[in-house]
């Protein structure tokens, strides 16, 4: 129920947005100045000091390069493209006259086996990155909820979360990689072990604010609203589906924005040990690469990966602004 | 038919372009596919062997790889589709260091991978992670390079004989070693780098040093010390391979032994100079081998035997008429998701030049081998060299007897499967059995030979003699 009021809320926002765009856009002009301003000067000093480092690839890549490099890596996509379509051709091929030698046989087509490119990469790093996102939301908001309503659990739980919080994903990795090497065995695993390893490293890095700040949304409920719920007589699922809940929502979406900050910047270091083939493996096979452009191939990746960090947190903050019931709070 | 419906199917190893395309692209607004008209057309073999391709237990398989010159016949079997013809869909992917690869081959991530040729013997007689891998194909000759810093160089070139203006080769490290002894009085430890404990780097750096009377120090396992630096004159450490020329510029390390393009990468960059090939330091020396977990070939003996096959085609192509096809194979592998270094930084070495001093280059048309001289025949001789420099610098560290030695190469060195998909080849017209050893007389161990710095002659069927030759390492029962 909660859901939908939510995503009606946001399709109507959205709607009033787009019909207000040719004004917005009008109106916003000047304000839109002094961003664009400071993104050239940005631009500018970035190409100037690049010049001036000198590496043993080369000069250091500035926005140029970074462009040419950009190019170059959405070529290499398209002719992998052309490359898988005559991969598949050939199988086609092949299994007919697989068939024509003996029609019972079994045959089947195979994914592409060549390399991963870029945006094949982007996409792994971003269902990587849901995927722990998402598991250790499902964990901490319940966890959040029961520690926020009970003192006792509160002060339990306390040293663990703290003594966990801060520890670093390279920290994490070695131990993952472990485990998850001596308990994930399968002749046939729908998961490879890389993804599971980075993913599990995501999850636990990134499920702490979340954590704390559904457990202060919870423990901060309106003595008013509790008080009101005592009158009624509330279960205590209909109090934590009803009163706690709603009331911690601005909280929790803060703690899931935060969140998914974190889950994002720990992918790439992730990626980069557990070799799972996103944007961390990219960055690492680039620097193992050392040829002329790997520079320039590096920074497209950091390009990438600030710009989708960014898109992320917009978009946490949209969700963020939509389902939060005080309108007059600043958000930013 | 078109395969578009096909290409929806996700995996996450390689994630499809739906899945994410549904859920997340949004936020991205890329994401428009290419041009899907162009096809090729499968090479004749595909009729040829479509029998057999029946046959094949395990089609889907991914082998690993190390960013060196020497993957080239996993690149070559990929892109000239050997594999394909073989029924095999493989999946290639680069890995971050040896240990990670090794791993990744035991733990079954990777159903195979490009391999020191200590890996497999190593792991099997327990030096590290214990697992029975073997060697059904070496990969090559030779290939690697010592390179040591430009300080180091210009004062070590003070000792190196010189003809007309240029160094005379091979340089012995008795030109290096009063450059350490300088070090050293000053208190500073010389420290060199290489890829791996069991790597073959490791034993040409110390087969290099030890010729030239320097001590690279001995391994004592059973005392817990796994270092390598006991009684040692130079101090060896393990650096990955694509990060030795960072690390020597940084000052870490003074020099080091790795595979190619990292010592041309040195020159061209000009922070070290190359002084010995390991052509020089044991003409036509073993290098990689191609190393898959025991069990598989067990359970798998149709898809082992098709391995092998491929990658001997691919070995075959890249030495076929002289070297011809070096130059498209610099093209193929110097692309970014194989070896990825620059085009004429891998051509330096893989087209037969060896350039050391900046400028001074010169023809070692052999020092990249895939095919010539049976180069791919995994010879019990050849492991049973390994094995007799991991004794004699300790990593075993109790003596074994001779039957010892050759047992263990016959455990790990399989020439019985590469036999087998020699002969296949050889029935299906691919190649002649003028290619191969004679299978019915081959023994697999290479006759003795003395081709070395320091001339100390090597007998596969005697390694506790041969450890008695050397001043510098352990032998007979000895321990550092």
């Amino acid at each position: 129920m909660a859901l939908r009021q939510i995503s009606q809320r946001l399709l109507k926002q959205l709607g009033q947005r787009l019909q207000a765009l040719p004004s917005d856009v009008a109106k916003s002009l000047p304000k839109l100045i002094a961003p664009l301003l400071g993104l050239c000067f940005f631009l500018l000093i970035w190409q100037v000091l690049a010049a001036r480092v000198e590496t043993s690839l080369g000069n250091f890549p500035g926005p140029t390069e970074v462009y040419e490099q950009a190019s170059n890596l959405w070529a290499e996509h398209k002719a992998e493209m052309v490359r898988a379509d005559a991969f598949y051709a050939r199988q086609e091929a092949r299994n007919e006259a697989l068939l024509a030698r003996n029609p019972n046989a079994e045959v089947r087509i195979r994914d592409y086996t060549g390399k991963p490119t870029f945006i094949d990469q982007i996409g792994t790093s971003l269902i990587t990155v849901a995927t722990g996102f998402l598991i250790g939301s499902a964990i901490a908001i319940p966890l959040g909820i029961v520690i926020g309503l009970s003192p006792t659990m509160y002060a339990a739980m306390n040293p663990v979360i703290q003594l966990l919080r801060p520890v670093s994903p390279l920290a994490w990795l070695p131990l993952v990689t472990i485990v998850v090497a001596a308990t994930y065995q399968s002749a046939d695993p729908l998961f490879a072990k890389s993804f599971l390893v980075s993913a599990i490293c995501v999850l636990l890095c990134s499920l702490w604010p979340t954590l704390v700040n559904t457990a202060v949304g919870a423990s901060s409920v309106s003595s008013d609203l509790v008080n009101v719920s005592r009158v009624l007589r509330l279960s205590k699922l209909t109090h934590i589906v009803k009163i706690v809940l709603p009331s911690s929502v601005p909280m929790i979406f803060a703690g899931l924005r935060l969140s998914l900050g974190v889950a994002w910047m720990v992918l790439i270091a992730s990626e980069m040990l557990a070799q799972n083939p996103g944007l961390g493996k990219f960055v690492w096979d680039e620097f193992q690469n050392g040829s002329s452009q790997s520079l320039g191939r590096i920074m497209v990746a950091v390009v990438v990966i600030g710009l989708i960090g960014f898109l992320l947190d917009r978009g946490m903050l949209a969700l963020q602004r939509a389902v939060s019931w005080d309108k007059t709070a600043i958000l930013r | 038919m078109r395969p578009t419906s096909v290409q929806k199917q996700t995996r996450f190893t390689q994630p499809a372009r739906s899945l994410w395309a549904a859920g997340l692209a949004s936020l991205l607004l890329l994401g428009a596919c290419g041009n899907k008209d162009e096809a090729a057309s499968p090479s004749p073999q595909a009729q040829q062997t479509a029998a057999d391709i029946a046959k094949i237990e395990k089609p889907d398989l991914k082998f690993g790889f190390i960013k060196l010159t020497d993957m080239a016949p996993l690149a070559i079997a990929y892109e000239k589709q050997y594999f394909e013809d073989e029924g095999l869909y493989v999946q290639l992917e680069a890995q971050a260091n040896w240990k990670v690869l090794l791993d990744g081959v035991i733990g079954g991530q990777l159903d195979g991978a490009h391999m020191l040729a200590g890996q497999p013997l190593a792991s099997t007689i327990g030096f590290g992670t214990q697992a029975n891998i073997i060697t059904p194909f070496s990969m090559d000759l030779n290939g690697n390079g010592i390179t040591v810093s430009n300080a180091v160089w210009a004062a070590m070139k003070k000792n190196v004989p010189m003809k007309d203006g240029k160094p005379v080769h091979p340089i012995s490290a008795a030109a290096l070693k009063p450059v350490v002894d300088d070090y050293r009085s000053q208190g500073r430890p010389f420290k060199m780098g290489m890829v791996f404990p069991v790597s073959t780097h490791n034993y040409e750096l110390r087969y290099w040093l030890a010729a030239g009377g320097l001590n690279p120090g001995y391994y004592a396992p059973d005392k817990g010390d796994t270092a390598g630096q006991i009684k040692a004159d130079v101090l060896l450490s393990v650096t990955p391979p694509p990060q030795m020329p960072a690390t020597l510029e940084a000052g870490t390390i003074y020099g080091y032994c790795v595979g190619e393009p990292w010592n041309q990468q040195a020159v061209i960059k000009g922070i070290g100079v190359p002084v010995i090939t390991d052509y020089e330091i044991w003409k036509n020396n073993p290098e990689k081998v191609f190393g898959i977990r025991e069990d598989f070939a067990e359970k798998y003996p149709n898809t082992t035997k098709a391995i092998v096959k491929a990658l001997i085609r691919a070995a075959y192509w890249l030495d076929q008429n002289n070297n011809a096809n070096r130059e498209e194979a610099v093209k193929i592998i110097s692309r970014p998701a194989y070896v990825g270094a620059d085009q004429e930084v891998i051509a330096n070495s893989m087209t037969g030049t060896f350039e050391y001093e900046k400028g001074d280059k010169r023809e070692i048309p052999d020092f990249n081998v895939f095919f010539r001289y049976n180069a791919t025949y995994p010879y019990y001789s050849d492991a049973i060299w390994y094995l007799s420099q991991m004794r004699r610098w300790g990593q075993i560290s109790e003596a074994r007897s001779d039957q010892w030695f050759i047992d263990t190469a016959k455990k790990v060195y399989r020439p019985d499967l590469y036999a087998a998909a020699a002969q296949d080849l050889i029935d299906e017209g691919q190649l002649q059995a003028s290619d191969f050893p004679d299978f019915k007389t081959e023994t697999g161990f290479k006759p003795a030979t003395a081709e070395f710095i320091d001339g100390v002659e090597y007998d596969g069927r005697e390694p506790n003699a041969y450890l008695q030759r050397f001043d510098i390492g352990l032998k007979g029962d000895e321990s550092p």
